[in-house]
């Protein structure tokens, strides 16, 4: 279960503010007073970890960076007890046998240097670990431990321990393992690519120089012959395949001419070689699927810790409690079957549709419908799965299996159902297929302008021009261009999932908002207070109740009344639903849930309320000013309409959509879909995953890019939300970049064609043309991105 | 002029060694993890006297 933690990037460890942080993990110590060493901490769970790690000569860990650790504050531990079932384990870990155990680990906490060497030091910890690696940029630990020491366990519980949890969830049990094994075929595609253009351009060294010698001329040729097969048929696979699944479902895409271009390079290459009537195009040949294949490369540096892809598997635990017989054991998810009574305790997650049995339900759904506030629920209402339990225990016979109910339901959409090539650029497609009815067209016109006076020559000619005119720098341009955009995004923390994104970006007309999360800051409410002034000690004795409850609004209320001591409470009553109560500094203090917001009586007296207001984001009126003009917006919310009066000062008040479930979003975006307009979707949760999905754009916002995002296209980091704009107008500059890269590809093609109709093209100037201009096109789009963000980052 | 074709020959079979490298790097995964390496490097065995300078 992932579990959210507020501060996992340390603050900024300025001199000053060092002593008022705290060591471990430099939050804000408050007025909290726990020294050890003369270091200062937050709260006991660091203070923990800190002598857990002095204790173990582990404390080079704060040595590395400042104020590594991770904070434990509202961190609960969890029972891991459902690692004990076999059946789990054995999904869960990589290779066993009698000594030792493989696992690898998700774990999202990790940030720093530090973190790593932690994490690698673990055996310091605890001898039953024998072994561990970190992997920092896909956040994954690999550990191998000793059977006879450990358990998986009791590993899990190390990790929780030292601020590490591993993310295990439903999605880790359906995973298959031969996912887990690392594909490499592409680099070895690449470096026999670059192996085979260098030596073939060494070989090919007489031929440029004219130092012709018939014999080793001729074996010089099957050389290269023998080395450009593994070429042709290993690193330019795809390309070829691609080309034929194109060709079979009657769609040109940009493979069709890459592929014709290949082919006709090798096959007449191969031809001269053989008759002994030239040296061939080998050199070309090895140095376009080089090109091709760093073009790949570099397109694909993407980022390893963000998922695109994941679904309600992936929020979901892996186990939950139920009671069976009147034990209690755990089961895993897709072993629940309906008519279980599930236990469910304080933040843990509802599995699926069910009954409330017994005990006091307060579910906070904001992440799956987009409402506020958390729902009270009485015994015998309905449940709906993946809400969060924030009182206490409850118990739920469920009504639904998990993949059944009304939230997982949304994943059984024909949305989900849909699969994209992340590689096939639409943009590309297009401009290949023209490319490719020009080309056949000049080609055979060149043929038979020249069948009836050479033969020779008109084959010659012929294959000429297929061979020149293919497409490479067309082919190059997307992949630089874009690849080096979505580089300077994720500088920006604005992260694309792959270049397609942005050809999709620069096409949007039509932008949709999700509220809660999305426009609003989640994890903010601003909280007033208005009555009667109050005086110091009274804030004192308010601020000491409200520290002793977790409620949210009793966390607000403690955050607003910031700078007051705290003094001892007595007689401390929380009622779930209802409110708190206490004596402190003399004063009997109530503060209860109230219709306009929450009241507050001191000694009996009605003093004032504290009333919540969603604070939106900085920056959201310019960007919606900025979009206005340009853009159709809407606002569909899970919420109910009670902030519509604010929000209609920036949306038109019949584009604010309230009280949307989130089949009813999905919906909303297929219709205007119908309608021919292309959607962007701004969304956080769960509720949106549907309308993400079903947008031609989805972007989630996220407060911290390390949580639970849904699938999407791309995830911003919440800070960046004002600069979205500016990140669309960069997207589209980009896309206008590439147009005029297939403008200057279009005149190198036209010089070279110009050589190739008249049957002029030799080996030399094929070699020197073809990589002159993929040269000029990386270039080209390489710094014309670079271009576009240094001038978008000005503005 | 037949020294170059002779030299020729023989660094192709020293770029088919570099090659042969090339694929045992891939194989025993050191281009899996292009990042941690370098941080990881730069850990000392013993635990640091003096902290660091305060950025």
């Amino acid at each position: 279960m992932p579990i959210a933690l507020g501060n996992q990037v340390p603050n900024d460890t300025s001199e000053n503010k060092l002593q008022n942080t705290c060591c471990h993990c430099g939050e804000d110590i408050g007025g909290v007073q726990i020294f050890i060493d003369k270091k200062a901490f937050c709260c006991q769970g660091c203070k923990m970890v800190y002598e857990i790690l002095n204790a173990n000569d582990l404390a080079n860990y704060y040595q590395i960076e400042q104020q590594a650790g991770i904070s434990l504050k509202g961190l609960k531990r969890e029972r891991y007890t459902w690692l004990e079932d076999e059946e789990i384990v054995s999904k869960l870990i990589d290779f066993q046998d009698d000594k030792i155990t493989k696992v690898t680990f998700l774990l999202p906490q990790i940030h720093c240097a530090s973190c790593i060497w932690l994490l690698e030091n673990l055996y310091k910890l605890n001898d039953g670990i024998l072994h561990s690696k970190v992997n920092f940029l896909k956040k994954e630990a690999y550990l191998t431990f000793d059977n006879q020491k450990v358990n998986l366990r009791k590993t899990v519980e190390l990790l929780a321990l030292i601020g590490y949890p591993p993310s295990i969830n439903l999605n880790n049990l359906e995973e298959s393992q031969k996912a887990k094994a690392t594909d490499r075929t592409f680099q070895y595609q690449l470096g026999i690519a670059g192996f085979a253009f260098g030596n073939i351009m060494l070989l090919s060294f007489p031929e440029y120089l004219g130092l012709a010698d018939v014999v080793f001329q001729k074996w010089f040729g099957y050389l290269n012959l023998l080395i450009a097969l593994p070429v042709l048929l290993y690193s330019g696979r795809d390309y070829l395949q691609s080309a034929w699944y194109g060709l079979r479902q009657s769609d040109l895409n940009i493979d069709v001419p890459i592929s014709l271009g290949i082919l006709t390079l090798f096959g007449r290459s191969a031809f001269e070689v053989l008759t002994h009537t030239g040296a061939g195009y080998f050199d070309s040949l090895a140095g376009l699927i080089f090109f091709l294949l760093i073009g790949k490369w570099f397109q694909q540096q993407t980022y390893h810790r963000l998922s695109f892809e994941r679904d309600y598997k992936s929020y979901f635990p892996i186990a939950a409690a139920v009671k069976r017989n009147g034990i209690e054991q755990s089961v895993t998810l897709n072993n629940l079957n309906i008519g279980d009574t599930v236990i469910i305790r304080h933040k843990e997650l509802i599995p699926a549709d069910g009954i409330l049995l017994r005990g006091n339900a307060r579910i906070d759904y904001s992440f799956v419908t987009g409402e506020s506030d958390p729902v009270r629920k009485t015994i015998g209402d309905k449940i709906f799965a993946g809400g969060r339990q924030v009182a206490n225990v409850i118990e739920v016979t469920l009504t639904k299996k998990v993949s059944q109910s009304y939230l997982t339901q949304l994943w059984n959409e024909d949305a989900f159902q849909k699969e994209d090539s992340p590689n096939a650029s639409r943009l590309a497609n297009k401009v290949g297929k023209r490319f490719t009815y020009f080309i056949l067209f000049i080609a055979f016109a060149t043929l038979f302008y020249w069948l009836p006076h050479d033969t020779g020559l008109a084959v010659n000619a012929f294959t000429a021009v297929l061979i020149i005119a293919c497409p490479c720098a067309v082919a190059l341009s997307i992949p630089f261009t874009f690849g080096n955009a979505i580089r300077l995004l994720a500088k920006q923390n604005f992260y694309l999932k792959n270049t397609q994104v942005i050809e999709n970006l620069s096409k949007v007309d039509t932008i949709i908002f999700d509220k809660t999360g999305t426009i609003t800051d989640a994890s903010k409410t601003d909280i007033h207070y208005q009555g009667e002034a109050l005086s110091d000690a009274e804030k004192v004795a308010i601020r000491s109740l409200v520290q002793q409850s977790a409620h949210p609004v009793s966390r607000q209320i403690d955050a607003y009344f910031g700078k007051y001591d705290i003094v001892e409470v007595v007689d401390f009553e929380e009622i779930t639903g209802q409110g708190i109560r206490g004596f402190a500094k003399g004063f009997f203090i109530q503060i209860e849930r109230h219709k306009t917001g929450t009241s507050l009586q001191i000694n009996g007296n009605q003093k004032g309320v504290f009333t919540l207001q969603n604070s939106y984001r900085t920056g959201l009126s310019e960007l919606i000013s900025s979009w206005r003009d340009h853009y159709q917006l809407y606002l569909l919310s899970g919420d109910n309409d009670r902030e519509r009066a604010h929000l209609e000062s920036d949306f038109e008040a019949s584009n604010l959509h309230f009280q949307q479930s989130p089949k009813d979003k999905l919906e909303f975006i297929q219709q205007l879909q119908a309608q021919g307009k292309n959607v962007l979707m701004l969304g956080d949760g769960l509720n949106d995953a549907g309308a993400l999905r079903q947008s031609d754009v989805g972007i989630v916002i996220a407060e911290n890019t390390n949580n639970f995002t849904p699938a999407c296209d791309a995830v911003v980091d919440a800070k960046q939300f004002a600069q979205l704009n500016k990140f669309i107008a960069f997207a589209k500059g980009n896309v206008k970049l590439v147009y005029f890269a297939y403008l200057l590809a279009f005149i190198y093609n036209i010089i070279g064609l110009s050589f190739a109709v008249q049957g002029l093209l030799s080996p030399v100037i094929a070699a020197i043309l073809m990589p002159l201009s993929s040269v000029t096109i990386v270039a080209f789009g390489v710094l014309g991105s670079g271009w576009l963000g240094v001038r978008g980052n000005k503005k | 002029m037949k020294i170059i074709f002779l030299l020729i020959i023989v660094s192709l079979f020293i770029a088919l060694g570099f090659l042969a490298a090339f694929f045992w790097a891939v194989k025993s995964g050191q281009y899996d993890d292009e990042y941690t390496p370098s941080v990881r490097m730069l850990f000392d065995d013993k635990p640091m006297e003096t902290p660091e300078k305060k950025k």
